[in-house]
Parts: structure tokens; C-alpha cells; sequence
């Protein structure tokens, strides 16, 4: 068990990286707190195995510096670290039974014989791998084998962190419920450091308490899966998270109101104040869900055209026109749906705006 | 072992691996006199008269021309026959597969001599003797099951949960083996590639026998170099050089498939 | 009259002197050449232009017609002209692959060593090279020493490739003809007649087609039972296995 700080690393595959756009990570600065439950979301290609790796050891960070509790591990290796990794898919030492899987690494420390069977027991119970230590680790399941790779590194007495780098990919997905369920238990039970990279913004929203966004080698936001839901700093966060993803229309500012179209929005004091100091391109974002739709004009409603609806079973997606733009809104299944013509308000607490993609104020 | 002395001894192994060449590259430069004359480390007197004979007489060149038609026509339809076959050993479990799969190689054991009649009868009736595509036929019968062989291998590693989440993301069979799965065992396409030129390449008795002038192939027009006053040393060597030259081309086309390592995940 | 010639084919006592010389032989085959061609491709990098280097030299060999091997063998093994001949020669041995059994004999497995190792390092080093990255790096998480990616990961994921390797090195070694055809004429004397020497002694040398039939099959079920034996094995290494 550890507190991991992440020290101004940057990370870059080529030997003499020439730009920001050589790195894989551009400078992160990041502590990830003894005993919390992370997820590290971002689409593919954004850095997040790389700082996995890097967590982990099997990389050297080009800069900057990693310690666990305090003690600088840059040069050490994977297997001075004390971590647990899992990988996308199960890797397994396939002649051997389950139980030797899961005693290998005490075997390759010198760990004496019956303290390997005492911990490889306590692991298998703790996973439910009790009744499959006799077999031959190859045959077994795909959630199963995922097991494996797990205990593999929580029978080392001391794991500092236990790293996921999408493990439920290969899983079925009426499995991939339980199995998430049962490493949230371990979580639990053994209080570990527990990182979890993923693409999958359900299972790093139901799996973390706190959710790490990344997008191209950045880390653009930090918070629990509300505060990611409800402000999102970043335009990349706000479409990521959430389905569908974030309205954006690019505005300009008139007093307190944002103009889109010639169509004034209201915004509140602070962050038009705000929007003002900035000299980026400004756009006014804001959820679906938050779009109130009406079929009637109203006070300071902005006319659109309803070009589609689906029917998702408990909410509608309204697909609007508003002039070039296009915006998204869910609605309740109960709500009614105008036909043709429409006119949405935009509530002045969601309502967001974001200036060279970044949020303001 | 140290990175230094890994490279150390793999040097060392390559040039003993070098030697036997490098004397047949040595005896192709020399006059067969000279060859026979005396010991010497490189040729005194180079030459390149042989080299000059063999691409100058059609009888010689047309040869490797054969070769090469009939070569690459086997290693084409050995791929494409036993990337399938080898894709339904390793994926599907049907009663006997093993022993199926065991059986194919049968064909190897047996001296090639017995296959020999069979095909000469069948090639005689469908007047296919002397053409390229019978030599590329008659190859298959050892070259598709060793490639089944190599390719099953290869497949057998590639976790079974490849093609599942492949169709879990909605591929289609043919455009996941193709875009997803090939790339996956590409060392073993190009390892199996290479092969099946290889052995079509260097195999003699079906070559020769099956063709007489128009698909004659380069390994039957150097038993030519006999002649009354004996062996051709010299010519035989430098036939014997640019016989590699081929066979070291297609390797250098295959060698970055064969090295590639891969890693599993981007589906 | 069949009855005959499998029971002339099994009482010949040269038959049983070609016999054992043809498993002396393979056997040592297979002994030399696979772990030497796993070693060797243990050695050989993983990138930079060193990888074409090594795959095309390793082709060399494999490229020639064998009845070119043998050809170039006879040049490079004479003590007066060839190389390996003059290099032995000059270590203080007389020798003569045309006159000693033992000189013929590590000439011919020198020729065989050289000429088909790369076929198994080939193959092992494109085994090698479909490990997926996800096993090295577990390994080193797991504090895996280089003996226990090797025995542990390295061996199992080559069984494939290794098994194919040994079979045809098997196989094209028991059915060796051109090549010591060429270098020793099955000399001196009968020490190195191998079966298939043998076989066309007694079918064109001697025209005893009947015999020779019989021979024949009985050569292809030795064949064909010791491969599915080394088959056998290799499918079942690793299933029972556990320490």
C-alpha cells in the first residue's frame, strides 16, 4: 500500500523528441492517494498505458520523477515495485496449474514453500479460485484466467498498487458485472492503491471514486464521476462523458449573454465576466439532458426544427436544428414531443462556456 | 548473457555459416583449372566467365526463369489453400482433427519417387506435362501441408478471445481474418512463405521429371555441368551462387512480417 | 512371392547395419540441430538492420539445390583445395572424408549441421517473435529470471513451430539421399550408407525391384511411426505436466 506521486513526467517514444507532439505524455503531475479506487479514461491512443507503464515500471518516463510513499522508484524495476498489473488480455503461464500460476511470483523471490501455500490459498479464497487450483490454468474461462493475473500480484504480501489496463475487454458481458463487482471487493477488503484504465466511461464512472480524463498525453480533468458530469473543464470531457455527449455552439458575448445565431442566451454575471477577459474562441456548452424543450414559443426561447427522434425506452433523444448548428436533447419518456418546430431555453446554471475548448470560470 | 558477447557469438556462428559460400562464391570466380590446380584463399585470377556463360545461354537462364514462375505459383496457392485450413485446425475441434491433422504430413515421408507415377499418369492425360503449373501442382502435394502445418502453429497462439471481441465489435468473419487476425500472425505467413519457396525451389526429382524443355527448371539444367571431361566445377558454383540470389530476395521482402513481434489489443 | 521379399528385406544384415546408421544419424540430427537452432535464435536481435542481416544469411544454406551441396562439400572438404579440408589439415589431423568413416562421418553431420540448422532457428525466431509484449511484461512484474521466461513462457508458446521444426528435420533427415550421395557415394566402404542409399542400391544397382518394394513400405512405417511418436509427445508435453 502506497501513496504513488507522479513528479513532472513526460514520456516520448523517440530518442530526441523535437516537439510537444513527439511526446506520448506531455508533463503530468498527478498523486494518486494510499487505498483510492482511480479510473483513467480517455480514448485510444491518449497516453493511458503509457502512464500505466510508467506507474508500473515497465517504462522509464523520458522526465520527471515517480515515488511511492515518499522514496524516488524512476530507475527501479517492475519487480522492485511491488505492483500488480493486469492486462487487456489474460496472461497466464499456460503449462502450469493455477496454483503454481499464482505461487510463481513468491517462487521467483524465494518466498520458503509454506508460506507460498498459505498465501496462495488465502488469494485463491479471496477470488474464488479455490476449486480450480489443480487445473491446468489454460483451460479456464476468460474471467477466470483475469482471476489469475490478479492474484498474481495480490499474494505478494506487500503490492503497492494493483494496475488494470482494460481488463474486461475479452470478458462476457453478463460476467463483466460480477467480476466487477468482485475487484471492487478486493478494493475493499484489502484497501489498495487501485488504478483502472479503460475507454469505457460506465465502468470507470461506476468503478472510481475519483475519474482521471486524459486526452492527447494531458490530463484534463480530475474529479468524481458528478463533477465530471456536471462541469466539464474540458470540451473532450463533456463529449466523452455522458450519452449523448455535451452540446457545444460556438457564441459570442453581448453584456451577460451569450449570442448564438443572433440568438441572445443568458448566462450568469461571473462567468460572463469571466468569458470576457478570455480572447480564445468562445462556444456556450450544455447537456441534453439540461436543454428544456417546449412546444410553444417562450420568453427567450430559440427556435429549432426537431429533425429526428429516438426512442431510447425510459428517455427520448430529440436530434434539433437549430439554423447550421445541431443540438441533442433528452427528454423524459413522459414528455411530450413537439413535432416540426420547437423552442429550447438553455437553464442559466447549466449552461457552460468554454474558450479555446477549455471551461471558463 | 550480456547483449556484447549474445552479439559475439552469433557473429561467430554466421561466419562458419559464411564459410561453405564464400568458397562456392571463391570457386564460381576461377577457371575449373584453377580451381583444381591448387589451394588459394581467393581467387588469384577472378573471372567471371562462368557468370557470363550462365546469363548469356538461354538453356542456362531460361532455367531460373522456369524455376521462378513455377516456384511462385506454389507459394501462392500453398498460402492461399492452407490459411484456411490451417485456420479451421486450430479454432475448431471436429472427431479425428488431430489425426487429420497428423496425416497431412504423410505426404513427406514417403521418397517422393512414389508420388512420381501417379502424377506423371495424371498430368500425361490432362496434358499438363511440361508446363509450370503442373511442377507448381505436384509441389503442393509437400509444401500446402507443411504450410498447414506452420500456420496452425502460429494460429494456435493467438488467444481464442482475439475473434471474440473481434465479433463482439461487430467484424465480419472474412474482414476480421483478413484485417485483424492475418496481420496478427504475420511472422508465421512470412516464415511459411519462405518455406514453401524454399523447398519448391530446391526440390529436384518432380521438377525434372514432369517438365522436358519449356518448364525445365534451373536444379535439372545444372546437372548439365557433367560432361566427358568431367565436372565443371566453376560453372556448377557459380550457378550453385545465383541460385540464392532468388530465395534471398524473398526473405528480404518477408524479413519485416518475420520480425514483427505484436502486441495483443489493438483490435 | 511378397511373403518373400519382406521376409529377404527383414534378414538382410546390411539392411540392419543401414538401419541403426540411419537412426545414429538422425538422432544426432535432431540433437545438434535443435538446440542449437533455438539458441540461436535466442541470440538474434529484435530490431535495427541486424534482423534482415541474420534472417538472410540464415536463407543462404537452405537456398541451394542439394545436389549442389553436396557438389560444393566435395571441393570445400578436399585437405589439398578446399577450405575445411586445408583448416583441418593444418591443425595436425590427416584428413580424409574418403578414407576414415569417422572423417566421413563428421564431415557429412558438419554438412547436415550447417546446412539445415537455420531451417530450426528460422522457425524458432518467428515463434519468438509472436509472443505478444503482455507476457515479457508480466514476467518482469511477476520478478521472472531469464531461465524462467525461457522454461516458463519462451518454450510453451515455440511448442507449435518446434514441433513442426523436429518433425521435418526428422523426417528429411531419415530420408537423406542426394547430399551424402554426392559427398561419399554411401563410402568408405559401406559407413555411411543410409537407408535411402541403401534402397537405390538394391533397386537400380541391383534391379531386386520385389525386395525393394517391400523395403519401400517398411522404410515409410518406420518413418511414419516415429513421427507420429515425437507427435504424440509434443501434443502431450506441458498437459500433465506440473512441478
Amino acid at each position: 500500500m502506497a501513496k504513488i506521486e507522479m513528479q513532472e513526467i513526460a514520456h516520448s517514444y523517440m530518442a530526441q523528441p523535437k516537439g510537444p507532439d513527439d511526446y506520448a505524455l506531455k508533463r503530468i503531475h498527478h498523486d494518486w492517494d494510499d487505498g483510492g479506487a482511480y479510473a483513467l479514461l480517455g480514448p485510444s491512443g491518449c497516453g493511458k498505458t503509457t502512464m500505466l507503464n510508467i506507474i508500473s515500471g515497465l517504462l522509464r518516463p523520458s522526465e520527471g520523477r515517480v515515488l511511492y510513499d515518499g522514496r524516488d522508484v524512476t530507475d527501479l524495476p517492475p519487480e522492485k515495485r511491488n505492483i500488480a498489473q493486469v492486462f487487456q488480455f489474460p496472461v497466464l503461464y499456460d503449462t502450469m496449474s493455477v496454483f503454481n500460476n499464482l505461487a510463481f511470483p513468491l517462487r521467483n523471490r524465494g518466498v520458503d514453500e509454506t508460506e507460498v501455500s498459505r498465501r496462495v490459498r488465502e488469494v485463491a479464497d479471496i477470488l474464488d479460485l479455490t476449486p480450480f487450483l489443480k487445473k491446468k490454468a489454460a483451460g479456464l474461462t476468460a474471467d477466470a484466467k483475469q482471476k489469475i493475473s490478479l492474484g498474481r500480484g495480490l499474494v505478494r504480501s506487500d503490492v503497492a498498487a494493483i494496475l488494470f489496463d482494460e481488463p474486461l475487454t475479452v470478458i462476457d458481458p453478463h460476467l463483466k458485472w460480477h467480476l466487477r463487482r468482485q475487484l471492487k471487493q478486493v478494493h475493499e477488503q484489502l484497501k489498495l492503491t487501485l488504478i483502472y484504465v479503460t475507454h469505457d466511461q460506465i465502468e470507470a464512472l461506476t468503478f472510481a471514486d475519483q475519474v482521471i480524463v486524459m486526452y492527447e498525453g494531458e490530463i484534463v480533468q480530475v474529479g468524481t464521476p458528478q463533477e465530471l458530469f456536471e462541469t466539464p473543464k474540458h470540451k473532450f470531457v463533456g463529449y466523452f462523458i455522458g450519452s449523448p455527449g455535451m452540446n457545444f455552439l460556438p457564441c459570442v458575448l453581448e453584456g451577460d449573454a451569450a449570442r448564438v445565431n443572433g440568438h441572445k442566451i443568458p448566462l450568469d454575471g461571473e462567468t460572463a465576466a469571466a468569458g470576457r477577459s478570455k480572447t480564445g474562441k468562445l462556444e456556450l456548452g450544455i447537456r441534453p439532458m439540461y436543454l428544456t424543450v417546449h412546444a410553444e414559443p417562450v420568453e427567450g426561447g430559440v427556435p429549432v426544427t426537431v429533425k429526428l427522434v429516438q426512442d431510447q425506452g425510459s428517455f427520448k433523444i430529440l436530434t434539433l436544428g437549430l439554423e447550421d448548428h445541431v443540438l441533442q436533447a433528452r427528454l423524459p419518456e413522459e414528455h411530450p414531443v413537439p413535432s416540426d418546430n420547437a423552442w429550447v431555453t438553455f437553464p442559466v446554471d447549466r449552461a457552460k462556456l468554454y474558450a479555446d475548448e477549455r471551461l471558463v470560470g | 548473457m550480456n547483449s556484447k558477447l549474445k552479439t559475439a557469438v552469433l557473429i561467430f556462428y554466421f561466419i562458419l555459416l559464411l564459410l561453405p559460400i564464400y568458397w562456392m562464391l571463391n570457386m564460381s570466380l576461377q577457371t575449373n583449372a584453377d580451381i583444381l590446380g591448387g589451394f588459394s584463399l581467393y581467387p588469384s585470377d577472378p573471372t567471371l566467365q562462368n557468370f557470363t556463360k550462365i546469363l548469356t545461354d538461354e538453356s542456362w537462364y531460361s532455367g531460373y526463369i522456369n524455376s521462378m514462375i513455377y516456384v511462385t505459383m506454389n507459394t501462392l496457392i500453398s498460402l492461399f489453400t492452407a490459411l484456411p485450413a490451417a485456420y479451421a485446425f486450430s479454432r475448431y475441434r471436429f472427431i479425428g482433427d488431430k489425426h487429420v491433422f497428423f496425416w497431412l504430413l504423410t505426404n513427406r515421408m514417403a521418397p517422393a519417387a512414389v508420388f512420381l507415377l501417379p502424377f506423371f499418369q495424371l498430368y500425361s492425360t490432362f496434358n499438363l506435362i511440361d508446363t509450370h503449373i503442373a511442377v507448381a501442382l505436384a509441389h503442393c502435394l509437400f509444401n500446402v501441408p507443411l504450410a498447414v502445418w506452420i500456420l496452425e502453429g502460429f494460429m494456435s497462439g493467438i488467444p481464442r478471445e482475439i475473434d471474440e471481441t473481434a465479433y463482439l465489435d461487430g467484424y465480419s468473419f472474412p474482414r476480421f481474418f483478413i484485417m485483424v487476425f492475418i496481420p496478427l500472425i504475420r511472422a508465421g505467413v512470412g516464415v511459411t512463405a519462405f518455406f514453401c519457396f524454399m523447398f519448391s525451389w530446391v526440390e529436384l526429382l518432380f521438377a525434372r521429371t514432369l517438365t522436358t524443355t519449356e518448364a525445365k527448371p534451373i536444379a535439372a539444367t545444372m546437372t548439365r555441368t557433367v560432361s566427358a571431361t568431367g565436372l565443371d566445377w566453376g560453372l556448377l558454383a557459380a550457378a550453385g551462387i545465383l541460385t540464392i540470389v532468388p530465395g534471398a530476395l524473398v526473405i528480404w521482402f518477408v524479413r519485416n512480417h518475420l520480425a514483427k513481434g505484436f502486441a495483443l489489443g489493438r483490435v | 512371392m511378397g511373403a518373400e521379399w519382406f521376409k529377404e528385406t527383414l534378414t538382410d544384415s546390411r539392411l540392419h547395419d543401414a538401419l541403426w546408421r540411419q537412426f545414429l544419424f538422425s538422432g544426432l540430427v535432431l540433437l545438434i540441430e535443435m538446440p542449437l537452432g533455438v539458441g540461436i535464435a535466442l541470440l538474434m536481435p529484435r530490431k535495427g538492420w541486424g534482423v534482415s542481416a541474420s534472417l538472410v544469411t540464415l536463407a543462404l544454406p537452405l537456398l541451394i539445390p542439394w545436389n549442389v551441396i553436396g557438389t560444393i562439400w566435395i571441393i570445400f572438404t578436399r585437405p589439398d583445395i578446399g577450405l575445411f579440408g586445408a583448416a583441418i589439415n593444418n591443425l595436425g589431423i590427416a584428413f580424409d572424408h574418403t578414407a576414415s568413416p569417422l572423417h566421413a562421418w563428421i564431415t557429412l553431420m558438419f554438412m547436415e549441421v550447417w546446412h539445415w540448422t537455420p531451417l530450426v532457428a528460422l522457425l524458432a525466431y518467428a515463434g519468438l517473435r509472436a509472443i505478444p509484449e503482455a507476457y515479457y511484461q508480466a514476467a518482469r512484474i511477476d520478478g521472472a529470471s531469464a531461465w524462467a521466461i525461457f522454461r516458463y513462457i519462451q518454450l510453451p508458446k515455440m511448442r507449435g513451430v518446434l514441433t513442426i521444426a523436429l518433425l521435418l528435420r526428422f523426417m528429411d533427415s531419415f530420408l537423406i539421399y542426394a547430399e551424402p550421395f554426392v559427398l561419399t557415394g554411401g563410402g568408405p566402404g559401406n559407413s555411411t550408407t543410409f537407408l535411402s542409399i541403401y534402397l537405390v542400391k538394391i533397386a537400380v544397382g541391383q534391379f531386386d525391384l520385389g525386395p525393394a518394394a517391400a523395403f519401400s513400405l517398411i522404410y515409410f512405417l518406420i518413418v511414419l511411426l516415429f513421427s507420429y511418436l515425437f507427435f504424440q509427445a509434443l501434443q502431450n508435453v506441458g498437459k500433465g505436466e506440473d512441478r
